[in-house]
């Protein structure tokens, strides 16, 4: 197992502890846009996306990576901004 | 200080960001900001992305991100509350696959350029493209379900689990195969194949009751998927925010388990919702619902006291949340102390009870949850149960046998009055009997939640 490897395991493993800490005792109004929200974040791929669309090689991978481009930004501009209509709509409600 | 360690530090920067986005998440009046902060941090990722060298064509991304953009803006503003479970699955879906066709795209250029897999990230590239696929087909198996293009009942028999280990073995074996021995193309190819088929199988069983759980599940999936990719790419920015994603989303599963009181096993392999009702099925014939009409329940609601709506996923298919709180005020302004009980599980993703609520803007003081009401709940006049069934059947606190046993439900047997609005008698989603609909105090008003509730609050401003 490389060095690279090995950091990245230990990155993953404390970042899941980091995910399990911060997120205790969530209200059940929060459920749905803590999920929706956070799903907007796993559209981090889009990163991936990026780099295999730039890379610009071979045609297959042209268009694997423009789908997966397409894909991802949908997720990210769909999920954060339907988390923040539904949120707000909590708070306007809680204004009243 | 060069540009690649410039873009390392955006990453970590927009890791910060995602965490304390994520922490603020989970809190009301913090909600909003980190929803933004996190978008911030996403952006700032991008930004960094593009400044990487190893990009050199710009026209498909600006092209890509555009369409993408678009899309994802449409369907944003323009989905109802109603369908909201649906449009997380579809989210959660392209998750995945954007992820997995990252891990593929790498298998392809490491497979093309005649070097051998290593052992490093070729698992790197087997996990991100299985979780990826599972991810995808089983987002839009769970999409189909909710959307009713796909029965919502669970479709479970030993040949589909049969073939779930089958499918599970085989791609391990194959991934196995293309890191350990050869990285074959019809191979992997094979593999993606078999991942799909299983995310379909995965979903394929579980009911439509059980949604809010696999909608979490596969939330966290899609986590993995991101973190799996980050492995391939060596980028601990997405090793990060997937992690992150991948642990809300367990603990929102958790949590979704509790409030019905089965172990997540229970919920993947215990088909429920195949028809197959409890020991009281045949009992059905002896006993008699009470029927009720706009007229009495008006009579009954206006000079109660204390009112306890009970909303369940009837309320959603009906879109009946605005009726429901013109009721509500109107019962408020004759002086009738009124509050929302959400059961935690009623309708199909986690919190989707609370979303419809607050579209129709009702006031968060006027929420409240079942471990509030059930102690007093003798002393409540009428429960109004609209378009829920398993999370208020006294089956789960009375019958020790009964599938759903155990299941914290909101106790409106109890109620000195009860009303159930519902179509028919028909069994709710776990296939049982429902004995709260012929308690002598229950009365059952038949019909679609919305008409129903029109129909009430015409006849209630005529007291």
């Amino acid at each position: 197992m490389t060095g690279t490897l090995l950091v990245g395991l230990y990155v993953f493993v404390l970042a899941m502890f980091v995910g399990f800490e911060i997120i205790t005792k969530v209200p059940p109004k929060l459920h749905t846009p803590l999920m929706s929200g956070s799903n907007a974040i796993s559209g981090i791929s889009i990163v991936g996306a990026l780099l295999v669309v730039g890379r610009g090689e071979s045609p297959l991978m042209h268009w694997i990576g423009v789908a997966a481009l397409i894909m991802a930004t949908i997720n990210v501009v769909g999920g954060f901004v339907v988390t923040d209509r539904m949120l707000r709509m909590f708070e306007s409600k809680d204004a009243n | 200080m060069g540009l690649t360690t410039g873009i390392e530090l955006a990453y970590l920067v927009s890791a910060a960001l995602f965490i304390l986005g994520i922490k603020r998440l989970g809190h009301p009046d913090t909600a909003p900001g980190g929803n933004r902060l996190a978008a911030v941090g996403m952006l700032l990722a991008i930004a960094a992305t593009l400044l990487d060298r190893q990009i050199v064509e710009f026209g498909w991304i600006i092209i890509g991100i555009a369409i993408g953009a678009l899309i994802g803006l449409v369907m944003a503003r323009t989905v109802k509350m109603t369908a909201m479970p649906q449009m997380v699955a579809v989210f959660n879906g392209f998750g995945g696959a954007a992820s997995g066709l990252v891990a593929i795209g790498e298998f392809l250029r490491i497979q093309g350029s005649g070097v051998p897999l290593e052992a490093d990230s070729g698992v790197s590239i087997m996990a991100g493209t299985l979780i990826g696929a599972v991810t995808f087909s089983g987002s839009m198996v769970a999409y189909g379900k909710l959307e009713g293009i796909i029965t919502g009942n669970a479709i479970q028999n030993s040949f589909i689990r049969a073939v779930s280990i089958l499918l599970a073995v085989g791609s391990l074996g194959a991934a196995g195969y293309l890191v350990g021995l050869r990285p074959d193309l019809l191979v992997f190819f094979a593999l993606v194949a078999a991942a799909l088929v299983l995310g379909v199988l995965v979903v394929i069983p579980i009911g439509g009751a059980d949604m809010p759980v696999v909608i979490a599940l596969l939330n966290s999936y899609s986590g993995l998927a991101a973190s799996a990719a980050g492995f391939v790419l060596e980028n601990n920015s997405l090793i990060i925010s997937g992690a992150l994603v991948g642990a809300s989303g367990l603990i929102l599963t958790s949590i979704m388990c509790r409030a019905m009181n089965r172990s997540l096993a229970n919920v993947l392999f215990s088909a429920f919702g195949t028809g197959v009702a409890g020991p009281s099925a045949g009992a059905v014939g002896d006993r008699v619902a009470t029927p009720i009409e706009a007229e009495d329940t008006a009579m009954i609601l206006g000079y109660a006291s204390q009112v306890v709506f009970v909303p369940g996923y009837g309320l959603a298919v009906a879109q009946a949340q605005h009726k429901l709180r013109e009721l509500g005020d109107l019962l408020l302004a004759r002086g009738v102390q009124v509050r929302y009980c959400v059961h935690p599980v009623a309708g199909r993703m986690p919190g989707h009870m609370n979303v419809l609520l607050a579209e129709a803007n009702v006031p968060y003081s006027e929420l409240c949850e079942p471990e509030d009401v059930n102690p007093d709940m003798e002393n409540i006049d009428v429960a109004v149960v609209v378009g829920a069934n398993d999370v208020v059947n006294p089956l789960a606190r009375d019958d020790p046998s009964s599938p759903i046993a155990g299941m914290p439900i909101i106790e409106c047997d109890r109620a000195k009055t009860s009303i159930v609005i519902k179509r028919s008698l028909s069994p709710g989603y776990a296939g049982l009997d429902n004995p709260l609909f012929y308690k002598p105090s229950n009365r059952m008003f038949f019909g679609d939640a919305a008409e129903v509730l029109a129909k009430i609050v015409e006849e209630v401003k005529e007291l």
